[in-house]
């Protein structure tokens, strides 16, 4: 009866796509529906919860911590994109060539940092930016003659060590998804252009850089959604949600000051919200930009 | 049949692996956890008790010796885990209000105690279990953890906030502690100690708002105003702030890694002798004798100077309340426990044995066989016997509120305010009436 049920060519398709659809609908569309609806209510568990309306998106809307935590997320999803692509893209490239030796151990040593818990990379990281004398980076910037730097109290200074941060994690990550595009590359194509006489440069740019478009654009839409939704990280930097003057604070440390340490759900549920809508602007923008809704000819 | 086998294997091997997993980060993510026997039989209850200092874990312990022995049939195992901070807050603000996972007993530390207490609060009522003890302790520390006149919280001690003085660093700038009575004197000293040393005098705070507090409270003042609203931009902030920021100009104290004394880079900057003040509450005592060795027969303890002659000299800072949730397996025997264990003029005298607290129970500090004896941690730690300090101060201890309001302005406080007025030197008026208006805009 199983047998029959299973093989059944109907229904078959439907048994396969349902842990992805009740997957969907339980951690996706429920929470965000729940959420929608607790953003328009006052919410401290283990209390009524009250509708108070659109007062949470008035109040967000004079909230100068809020935008300052946007302003910090876009600026970090933004220096992420800058360095996460060109560089990851040019290791690869680097990577995949021929002239290459030891290419696994260069695989893996950039991998290696993904692997690595982001509690203990962040906390290792803030000792290695410590404000004293003997942290290592001051140390280093002391052979210079240098004076000692308060990193993690200046905001241009806190953004070195963040982006450093994720630089070293996520380098390897983005050069795995480069290196898998560059394999489906055709040989033949390089071949072709050098008996055409092109060079080195013109191969890239003209062979491997329109070729790995479709990559491109999902690492560049995976990056803005990491980007903006970064927390971890800042977080285990600055040891806690609560940086100097907020300046590791991103939208989603701002959500979880609201909603876990401050128990004012409804508001931090407002916040979720519209970090929602700033992803999917920018996402579906860039996405429509790159051509991706056009249809394939 | 062979591929079924392998199938089956491979399945096999991966939920276990998955199952290794799951194990592994669930007993990291709850911190330490270890069970107190202290002579309980087999027929103990188990009760759970979370906190977020782990020396309060062997106050416990000795009072539980004390209590499995005196309450035969009424033995408790205790159950106790250790977290960060912000991580044990939060995680059982979650659950004391969900009602699902959350322990027996929990130490709910003072500026977090405000969330605690929204609406109707999920802690058991304490009123029946103080009484015997209502006429020994200080009331102030009753009312601290109060909500409408009901007690939902027991305190761990005064903490009547003091000046640490190293007198190594003193005797070699040729400083008598001893003279120090106001800000002036402070900065006189502090100026000479900077000159014939290079080391600083003290800190500049930005973390924290113990320094704050103790300008307010030396000039009858608060951080909220009577009904308990936010008044972070009060004249007598102002005075207060400037004070400490002309000291600072003039090299006396400086910010410190960590942002306050009582953090693990603040230990090791006074363990190697950089600062050679820190104003703190008593509690702090236990800070030295735990994590800066070092300085033992070093530090005297002395009343903090003040603005003018004759002003209170001490406020009670910080503080930790033990609470019953009211999801406790036994009620009951979880409040007369903790009242035995923080009320009880026993527990009052291991609190300072132990801990090194000032118990609440003021009587204890004139108890002269147990605030001077030889043999104690502290008494062998410090220059001075602390007890002849609060004894001489007993008087001027003032209270800083803790109201609603209180975690965000400490937020605000420490997260913004001290940084730009003692990193980046912004005016102090238009730094606090900025927090002000950022505290009344959360708040609304």
């Amino acid at each position: 009866m199983i047998k029959r049920f299973l093989y059944s060519q109907k229904v078959a398709p439907y048994v396969f796509v349902l842990p992805f659809i009740l997957v969907f609908l339980i951690f996706w569309v429920y929470p965000l529906g729940s959420s929608l609806s607790m953003s328009f209510q006052k919410v401290t568990l283990g209390q009524d919860a009250q509708w108070v309306g659109l007062d949470n998106y008035t109040k967000l809307m004079g909230d100068k911590t809020f935008f300052k935590a946007v302003a910090n997320s876009a600026v970090y999803m933004l220096l992420t994109l800058v360095i996460l692509i060109p560089f990851p893209m040019l290791f690869a490239v680097l990577i995949n060539s021929k002239l290459m030796w030891a290419r696994e151990f260069f695989k893996s040593s950039f991998f290696f940092p993904a692997l690595t818990s982001v509690v203990v990379a962040g906390t290792i990281f803030r000792l290695m930016f410590g404000e004293m004398e003997g942290s290592m980076i001051n140390s280093i910037l002391g052979l210079f003659g240098i004076e000692p730097m308060k990193f993690l109290k200046g905001q241009v200074t806190g953004y070195i060590a963040l982006v450093a941060l994720a630089t070293w994690r996520w380098t390897g990550v983005n050069m795995l998804y480069f290196l898998s595009g560059l394999k489906n590359i055709p040989d033949d194509y390089y071949e072709a252009a050098s008996i055409d006489g092109a060079s080195r440069f013109q191969k890239f740019t003209k062979i491997t850089m329109p070729l790995l478009k479709p990559t491109s654009i999902y690492v560049l839409t995976i990056s803005i959604y990491a980007g903006l939704a970064m927390f971890i990280e800042s977080m285990m930097l600055w040891n806690g949600n609560n940086s100097p003057k907020n300046i590791g604070l991103t939208i989603v440390g701002y959500l979880y000051r609201q909603g876990i340490e401050k128990n004012n759900l409804g508001y931090a549920a407002a916040v979720g919200i519209v970090l929602l809508a700033i992803t999917m602007i920018i996402n579906l923008t860039q996405l429509a930009f790159s051509g991706m809704f056009k249809k394939e000819d | 049949m062979k591929k079924k086998w392998l199938v089956t294997l491979l399945v096999l091997t991966m939920t276990s692996l998955l199952w290794g997993c799951g194990a592994k980060s669930s007993s990291s993510s709850k911190g330490e956890t270890s069970v107190l026997n202290a002579g309980a039989g087999e027929s103990a209850t188990e009760l759970s008790y979370w906190t977020f200092v782990e020396l309060h874990g062997q106050h416990f312990e000795k009072m539980l010796e004390k209590w499995n022995k005196a309450n035969p049939d009424r033995q408790i195992k205790l159950n106790v885990t250790v977290m960060p901070y912000d991580d044990m807050h939060n995680k059982l603000s979650i659950a004391v209000q969900t009602g699902v996972g959350a322990p027996d007993i929990a130490d709910i530390e003072l500026g977090k105690y405000p969330d605690f207490m929204k609406g109707t609060p999920q802690l058991e009522p304490l009123d029946d279990v103080v009484k015997p003890y209502k006429d020994t302790v200080v009331q102030s520390q009753l009312d601290l953890y109060s909500k409408d006149g009901t007690v939902y919280g027991l305190s761990t001690h005064v903490g009547a906030s003091v000046a640490f003085y190293n007198t190594e660093i003193l005797k070699e700038a040729g400083v008598d502690y001893k003279t120090i009575v106001t800000w002036d004197d402070f900065k006189k000293a502090g100026m000479q100690v900077y000159e014939k040393t290079g080391k600083y005098m003290g800190t500049a705070d930005t973390s924290a708002t113990w320094q704050e507090s103790m300008m307010l409270a030396q000039q009858g003042a608060d951080f909220t105003d009577e009904a308990g609203n936010p008044k972070v931009n009060s004249e007598q902030m102002v005075k207060g702030l400037s004070i400490l920021k002309d000291l600072k100009d003039n090299n006396v104290i400086a910010t410190i890694a960590g942002g306050q004394p009582d953090t693990e880079e603040a230990y090791g900057e006074f363990n190697s002798g950089n600062y050679a003040t820190a104003f703190m509450p008593l509690w702090e005592m236990s800070r030295y004798t735990n994590y800066m060795a070092d300085l033992s027969g070093k530090i005297a303890i002395a009343p903090i100077p003040v603005i003018e002659k004759g002003m209170p000299r001490s406020y009670g800072g910080g503080g930790t309340a033990t609470v019953v949730t009211k999801t406790a397996k036994d009620v009951q025997l979880a409040k007369e426990f903790i009242a035995y264990a923080k009320l009880s003029l026993d527990a009052n005298i291991e609190i300072w044995n132990t801990l090194g607290f000032d118990p609440i129970n003021m009587d204890v500090w004139d108890m002269k066989d147990v605030t001077h004896n030889p043999e104690n941690k502290f008494v062998k730690y410090f220059v001075n016997n602390p007890f002849d300090v609060l004894n001489d101060i007993k008087s001027e201890i003032k209270l800083i509120k803790s109201t609603p309001a209180s975690p965000t302005i400490n937020n605000v406080l420490c997260t913004v305010t001290l940084n730009e007025i003692f990193e980046d030197g912004k005016d102090i008026k238009k730094a606090l009436d900025d927090a002000q208006a950022q505290i009344e805009q959360e708040l609304k």
